[in-house]
C-alpha cells in the first residue's frame, strides 16, 4: 500500500485529551462556480460551547461546516482551529470529527467495527481498541448490538453509534450535520436530550446544524442564523429569540408579528419597522382601556387555531395588517374560549415587548 | 400480485415448458452425443464409448485452443477491471464537459456490431500499424475483446458507486483514514461484488468471442470458438466437439453459481 497509509495525523489527540478547542473564522467564502455559498463570514467558536448554525437549506450553514470539517476547501479566507491555521489541512489532519446527517456507517463493517474505525486506522493497540470501543458503546447504551450491521438498526441507535464513532477519538470540536433530522418527532426531542448530556460529559465544542428552530433553541449556547450565504445574528436563544435584529431572524425563529415602519411609527412611535411574538400580544375587548406602556390596534378574529396547549387568534386590522396572539390554554379545559371568530377585539403588547428591526 | 385464472395458468406453464425445452434439448444432445462411438452426432446414438474423451484428452491443438481463449479472457479481463472501474469512478463522481460523450462512447463498443469491430480493427493492424513496423500479434486480439468487456466491468461499477453515499468516504478521511485506507477499508468493499460480477461477465464474454476473434487472431492461432468453427467444417470429428461443447457446459455453470452467490449476499447486506 501507498505511503499515505502510514500517514499520522501529526496534532492527532492519541493519547487521551479532554482539551477543547474554539473555532475560528476569518473572512471565509466559498463559491460554486457562479453561486456563492458563504460570503466573507467572520465567526468564532468558544472552547466548549454548543453552537449551532441555523438556516434554512440553501443558506450556506452546512457550506460551513463543510469547510471546518476540511471536505471543502475555501475560496478565500482562514479557518482556525484552537488557534491554529488549518485551512490548507486535509480532514485526516484535523481534530474534528462529524456526525453526518445520513450518519454515513460503513454498512459492510459491524456496529464494532465502525466505532473502532477510526482507532484501527491510526493503528492502536488492539486490546485499547477493544476497551475503548466497549466504553463507547456503554456509553451511548448500545453494547448489546456490538456485532450487527448498521441496517439492521433503528434510526435512533444509528444516530447515535454514528455519535460514539466520532466521539471515540476525543476530537476537540464535534461537527453535527442535521444529526436528528431523520427521526421522527419524539425520538428527535428524546435525542436532543441525550445529545446535550453527552455534551456535557465529554465537555468538547459543538458545532450543530440545523434547520430546525425549535432544535437549535433548545439545545444551544449560541446560535448563528445563517440566510443566503451570511450570518443575520450572532446570540444566546434568548437574544436572538426575544431580540432579533433583522425582519428574517425574526421570522425565522418561530411567530412573528412584523409592523412595518411607517405603521409602526405611527401605532408606536418606533423608529423603524418592529417584531412581537404573539405571546406578547393579549387581546381585550374594543372598550378596555390599558396602561401608558401599551400599544394596541383594533381588529377582528378572522381565525381561531388550537393547538393544545395554547390558542392563537389571528386578527385581521383595519390597516390591512395581520396580528398573531397567542393565549395559553392554562384555564379550565372545558372553559369556553372568551373569543370567537369574527369578534372586534384590542390587540395589546407593551411597546417594550416589540424589537426593533431595521 | 397479479391473480391468474386456472386457464391462463396451465397455459403460461405449457408455454414455459416449451421454452425450456427448446432451450435445453439441443444441449442434451451435445453432452449424450460427446459419448457416441460413431464419427458422427446421431439420434438415436449407436453405440457409446469414451473415445473421443480420450482423444479430446490428449489433442495438442485443443490444448493450445483452451490455453489461448485463457490467456485472451484473463488479458481482455483485466483491461476491463482496470478501465472500466477507473472510467466508472470518473463518471460516478466527477463532472465535467462532454461527460455524457464519454459515457456513450465507453458503452457503444457492445452495442456495435462484431463484424464491425473486426474490421476496424483488422484494418488498423494489417494496413497501419503493421506497415509502421508495429506488429501487434497476439495482443491486439486482447485489445480488442477489452473493448467490449470494459462495458461489463464499467456498467457493474458505475451502477454500485452512484448508489453509493459519497459521506461514506468523507466519514473515513474524517475518522482519520488517508486515501489508500479509505479505498482498501470503505471505498473497494463497496463494489467489490460488482467489481467481481463485473470481472466474470467480461471473461465470459471473450471466452465465447467468435466474430472479432476471427477478423484479429494472428495466423495459426485458434481460440477454443475458433478451433470449434473449424473443426466442425471437418464432419468426421464431429462428435470431437461435442466433447469439448459438454466440458464447457460444465465449466460455465460456475461462474453463473458465483455471480447467483454474490447477489445473494447482496441482498442480505
Amino acid at each position: 500500500m501507498p505511503a499515505t497509509d502510514t500517514t499520522a495525523p501529526a496534532t492527532t489527540p492519541d493519547a487521551p485529551s479532554s482539551e477543547t478547542a474554539g473555532v475560528e473564522l476569518r473572512g471565509v467564502s466559498k463559491h460554486f462556480g457562479d453561486m456563492v455559498a458563504v460570503r466573507e463570514l467572520d465567526l468564532t467558536v468558544a472552547p466548549g460551547e454548543f453552537f449551532s448554525m441555523l438556516g434554512p437549506s440553501g443558506s450556506g450553514k452546512t457550506t460551513v461546516l463543510r469547510m471546518i470539517a476540511g471536505f471543502e476547501d475555501v475560496t478565500s479566507g482562514q479557518i482556525l482551529l484552537d488557534g491554529q491555521d488549518v485551512t490548507a489541512a486535509a480532514p485526516f489532519d484535523r481534530t474534528v470529527n462529524t456526525v453526518f446527517q445520513d450518519y454515513a456507517l460503513f454498512p459492510h463493517m459491524t456496529i464494532a467495527e465502525n466505532v473502532a474505525y477510526g482507532l484501527k486506522v491510526r493503528k492502536t493497540p488492539k486490546t485499547e481498541i477493544t476497551a475503548r470501543v466497549g466504553e463507547s458503546l456503554e456509553q451511548v447504551r448500545l453494547s448489546h448490538v456490538a456485532d450487527r450491521l448498521p441496517h439492521q438498526l433503528s434510526g435512533g441507535q444509528r444516530q447515535r453509534i454514528a455519535l460514539a464513532r466520532a466521539l471515540i477519538l476525543r476530537p476537540r470540536v464535534l461537527l453535527l450535520d442535521e444529526p436528528l433530522g431523520a427521526l421522527d418527532k419524539q425520538l428527535r426531542e428524546q435525542m436532543q436530550i441525550e445529545l446535550k448530556q453527552i455534551q456535557r460529559e465529554v465537555g468538547i465544542t459543538f458545532v450543530f446544524v440545523t434547520h430546525d428552530q425549535e432544535e437549535a433553541l433548545t439545545l444551544s449556547d449560541r446560535i448563528a442564523v445563517f440566510n443566503e450565504g451570511r450570518v443575520e445574528q450572532v446570540g444566546t436563544p434568548r437574544e436572538v429569540y426575544e431580540y432579533p435584529q433583522t425582519a428574517f431572524v425574526a421570522s425565522f425563529l418561530g411567530i412573528s408579528n412584523l409592523i412595518p415602519a411607517d405603521l409602526a411609527r405611527e401605532l408606536a412611535g418606533a423608529e423603524g419597522a418592529i417584531s412581537v411574538r404573539p405571546e406578547r400580544v393579549r387581546l381585550a375587548a374594543t372598550d378596555a382601556s390599558m396602561s401608558a406602556a401599551e400599544t394596541s390596534v383594533i381588529g377582528t378574529i378572522t381565525e381561531t387555531v388550537y393547538t393544545g396547549p395554547a390558542t392563537r387568534y389571528i386578527v385581521t386590522t383595519d390597516y390591512g395588517l395581520t396580528i398573531v396572539a397567542e393565549r395559553h390554554n392554562d384555564h379550565a379545559p372545558d372553559d369556553t374560549a372568551p373569543f370567537h371568530r369574527g369578534d372586534q377585539v384590542r390587540a395589546i403588547w407593551y411597546r417594550e415587548h416589540a424589537a426593533l428591526v431595521p | 400480485m397479479l391473480r391468474l385464472g386456472r386457464g391462463s395458468k396451465i397455459a403460461l406453464g405449457v408455454i414455459v415448458s416449451i421454452v425450456l425445452i427448446f432451450m435445453y434439448v439441443p444441449l442434451m444432445l451435445v453432452m449424450v452425443n460427446s459419448f457416441n462411438d460413431s464419427r458422427i452426432a446421431a439420434w438415436p446414438v449407436q453405440a457409446f464409448s469414451t473415445r473421443w474423451w480420450e482423444i479430446a484428452a490428449t489433442s495438442e491443438p485443443i490444448r493450445a485452443a483452451v490455453l489461448n481463449s485463457i490467456v485472451v479472457g484473463l488479458g481482455a479481463t483485466v483491461i476491463a477491471l482496470l478501465l472500466g472501474t477507473l472510467s466508472a469512478f470518473a463518471l460516478s463522481r466527477y463532472s465535467f464537459f462532454g461527460k455524457q460523450t464519454v459515457n456513450l462512447l465507453i458503452v457503444l463498443p457492445i452495442a456495435l456490431p462484431g463484424v464491425v469491430t473486426g474490421v476496424a480493427f483488422s484494418n488498423t493492424f494489417n494496413s497501419i500499424l503493421s506497415p509502421a513496423g508495429i506488429q501487434v500479434g497476439y495482443f491486439g486480439m486482447i485489445i480488442a475483446h477489452g473493448t467490449f468487456c470494459i462495458v461489463m466491468v464499467f456498467n457493474n461499477v458505475f451502477a454500485r458507486l452512484r448508489r453509493m453515499s459519497p459521506n461514506l468516504q468523507e466519514a473515513s478521511m474524517d475518522l482519520g483514514a488517508g486515501i489508500g485506507q479509505t479505498f482498501r477499508l470503505v471505498t473497494f468493499p463497496q463494489f467489490r461484488t460488482a467489481f467481481v460480477a463485473g470481472g466474470l461477465l467480461a471473461f465470459a464474454l471473450s471466452f465465447d468471442e467468435v466474430v472479432v476473434t476471427i477478423f484479429t487472431a494472428p495466423p495459426g492461432v485458434d481460440t477454443l470458438p475458433l478451433w470449434i468453427l473449424n473443426t466442425m467444417a471437418r464432419p468426421n470429428e464431429g462428435n470431437l466437439v461435442n466433447v469439448v461443447a459438454t466440458v464447457l457446459i460444465l465449466l460455465s455453470l460456475i461462474p453463473v453459481y458465483i455471480s447467483q452467490w454474490l447477489s445473494r449476499a447482496e441482498e442480505d447486506e
